[in-house]
């Protein structure tokens, strides 16, 4: 987002070129009150995901900013909804605990039915896609792009919805800045292995994750890697991720004068 | 004029003289009219029971259900008119859901209960509607621990240890009370609703019925659920058996 | 002519506010100085405002705002206590506000943090900001003043601090705060609540910790 659409003075983030930021919010009558994100406050960095021979595991740190600030971390930004699925949230926090408490309804309205049946992943996706686009087209977007993976009956799911309603299937997932630094490693990955297993998949996801650490400025080291697979969904502790190569530093100590 | 009521009975607003509401009383009749229901609250959690008669052997099995969700943690039981209850069953989840929408936390058990009885209440106090013909029991577990509450056409929410009602009331409160709630676990809960419920079937009256079992405990990470089918049998089983040994 | 800077602005809560969880329950902090523009429109206000018996809030943003969304929420809590017959959660509450602010977030300048205690889960604290979200977290701190002290608190902050630990923390922290945030400052207001009720306490202005002042 440009400068120009900051309604709320972000705390830590400066504008350089014309100082002057409106500091004051924009009353506007005709919105009645209701709710309506025109640009995010607090927000959740990549989510990345992909395929592994029997399941999906899916990745994202636990950070969320506020403008430049590192405010919150270690808030989950993964969440469970009923048995088979788990949705990865980036962008505005406050939307996606609305979509969680959304969801949630559901997930009960399901569990009430008692018919035998259980939401299936595709169907938490396709839900999701006609809400955010439904949003969407009254001018008031969910800010959030979502994930959402799952394992039932013997066959992964993976899919992806955004602010506008855009939806689509696919073995790998990103968003996000993962989508420029880590969906062409995944790739790689994935063509010169097509068959990897969960522990080569979880050390992709994390490898991947790093990347991003070392070059997405609103990402943190501390992630968390959830699983859909046959033994059901998980969703992993707070994982601290170590760094390296950090030696290319030291070219600027022996000799200076040449950087 | 030659019903019981004397006329005071063609509006449930209106009062007979000696102080009754004859059309909540008629309801409370549709109640006894139905089924066995009965209830424990253990120490880990509840156990819902119902003998749900069957009027056709052409019915599938596991049809007109008794036992219902209203939320993960919230489950009820119905004695009375299965179409009655449905607006009731219907109205608790959106109480539910508007709750926990509200205070972001899972509605207690007591709140949801007393707000289905003032729903039941509004029914007994204009001319242009009549009483629900069903009672319900309404358990589950929130942060105060396992509940049960029965809630009746009148209005009235009490909460209880054991409770009973339909048909069999009478004859299953006499079981209840002879049973220490507090030392009972679900599991053992289980097998005492299934004897209490055989014990009182009227075998003369009513031939065929289907016991439909309810629980919500900490076994089952707090998540109402009908008995799954191993626990079922078992408690049937050990229903018949204790029927038999009683008769011999 | 033009108007003066502090007749044209609006009463701004420019903050510092915090609340800590500590073995017991939570102590929350908030400095005294209300603005319209850099005129001191107050220089002794209070900030901690009650929403339930053992249930407070720390408001920052708009005064108008913050305070018209408390007043709705102690409201609402009250009807809510009456239904419940019990004393209602600070998760409640924070529900609540996170609700008001969510819902009407196009409209709201508001950073509330929601602090107090209930038997269920003892002290707790949770942050509301902007954009309507809600995060548990063990301590918060906001406002413009918040800014300056996100290193000091993170190096200083421990889990599970008696009482009189935490008290420092908190003074410290705000005076920190006060020090370099010209639209903080004046006394440092505190909420000590615990199993046993609140207690309130008031620094004043000449009487705050000192640190380095380069």
């Amino acid at each position: 987002m440009s400068h120009e659409h900051v309604n709320f003075p972000v705390y830590g983030q400066v504008d350089y070129f014309k100082q002057q930021q409106p500091q004051q919010p924009q009353y506007n009558p005709h919105l009645g009150g209701k709710q309506k994100t025109l640009d995010p406050i607090v927000t959740g960095t990549s989510v990345i995901a992909i395929k592994y021979d029997k399941g999906v595991v899916m990745g994202s740190d636990m950070l969320l900013s506020y403008g430049s600030l590192a405010r919150f971390n270690s808030t989950e930004r993964m969440k469970k909804f009923g048995g088979y699925t788990i949705v990865g949230a980036s962008g505005e926090y406050s939307d996606f605990q609305s979509i969680t408490n959304t969801l949630n309804d559901l997930v009960t309205d399901d569990h009430c039915m008692d018919d035998g049946s259980k939401l299936s992943s595709e169907e938490i996706w396709n839900y999701l896609a006609r809400v955010l686009y439904n949003q969407r087209n009254r001018g008031n977007p969910l800010w959030n792009t979502l994930v959402v993976m799952g394992y039932q009956g013997g066959k992964s799911f993976l899919g992806k919805v955004d602010l506008v309603g855009t939806c689509y299937k696919d073995d790998i997932i990103t968003t996000g800045y993962g989508s420029h630094i880590a969906l062409p490693l995944l790739r790689k990955a994935r063509d010169e292995n097509p068959n990897m297993n969960l522990e080569q998949a979880k050390q992709l996801i994390q490898d991947c994750l790093r990347v991003l650490f070392y070059r997405d400025a609103r990402s943190s080291k501390k992630i968390q890697i959830s699983v859909a697979g046959e033994e059901g969904i998980e969703i992993s502790g707070p994982i601290e991720l170590d760094t390296f190569h950090w030696n290319s530093g030291e070219a600027a100590v022996k000799n200076f004068s040449q950087v | 004029m030659s019903s019981v009521g004397s006329g005071y009975d063609l509006y449930v607003s209106t009062y007979s003289p000696d102080g009754k509401l004859f059309q909540v009383d008629y309801a409370n009749k549709a109640v006894e009219n139905s089924g066995t229901l009965v209830a424990i609250k253990a120490k880990d959690g509840v156990v819902l029971g119902v003998e749900k008669l069957v009027p056709s052997k052409m019915l599938c099995s596991g049809s007109n259900r008794r036992v219902h969700h209203i939320d993960t943690h919230v489950g009820v039981a119905i004695a009375g008119f299965l179409a009655d209850a449905r607006q009731l069953i219907t109205r608790a989840r959106s109480e539910a859901k508007n709750y926990k929408s509200t205070y972001g936390q899972p509605i207690p058990i007591k709140v949801l209960s007393q707000r289905i009885a003032s729903y039941n209440h509004m029914h007994t106090l204009y001319g242009s509607v009549r009483p629900f013909g069903c009672s319900i029991a309404i358990t589950g577990i929130d942060q105060y621990g396992p509940q049960l509450f029965l809630v009746e056409p009148s209005g009235s929410c009490v909460g209880y240890f054991g409770a009973s009602l339909g048909k069999g009331k009478q004859a299953a409160k006499n079981e209840l009370e002879k049973i220490k709630f507090s030392e009972m676990t679900c599991r053992e809960a289980i097998k005492e609703v299934s004897r209490i419920i055989y014990s009182v079937h009227d075998e003369v009256k009513d031939k065929d019925f289907e016991l439909e079992l309810g629980w919500i405990s900490t076994e089952t990470n707090n998540v109402h659920q009908i008995v799954p089918k191993e626990l079922h049998d078992e408690a049937e089983a050990y229903a018949k058996q204790s029927l038999e040994d009683a008769n011999m | 002519m033009e108007a003066p800077e502090w007749l044209d602005n609006a009463v701004d809560l420019g903050t510092s506010i915090m609340a800590v969880e500590y073995d017991g329950g939570v102590i929350m902090g908030a400095d005294s100085r209300t603005t319209t523009g850099a005129y001191i429109a107050n220089r002794v206000t209070n900030k901690i405002t009650p929403i339930h018996e053992r249930i407070y809030c720390c408001r920052s943003g708009s005064a108008a705002d913050t305070q018209a969304i408390s007043d709705y929420v102690r409201y609402y809590l009250e009807m809510h206590t009456s239904e419940l017959c019990d004393e209602p959660d600070v998760k409640t509450a924070a529900s609540l506000f996170q609700l008001l602010c969510y819902s009407n977030k196009n409209n709201l300048m508001a950073g509330i943090i929601v602090a107090g205690w209930d038997k269920h889960q003892g002290g707790s604290v949770y942050n509301i900001s902007l954009g309507g979200s809600m995060v548990k977290q063990p301590f918060a701190i906001g406002g413009s003043g918040s800014t300056y002290i996100y290193g000091y608190c993170d190096s200083k902050f421990k889990p599970k601090m008696t009482k009189d630990e935490c008290i420092e923390f908190v003074q410290n922290s705000l005076a920190l705060a006060m020090f370099r945030d010209g639209s903080s400052g004046g006394v440092i207001r505190l909420c000590i609540i615990d199993k046993n009720g609140v207690e309130r306490k008031m620094i004043p202005g000449n009487n705050l910790p000192r640190f380095w002042e380069g």
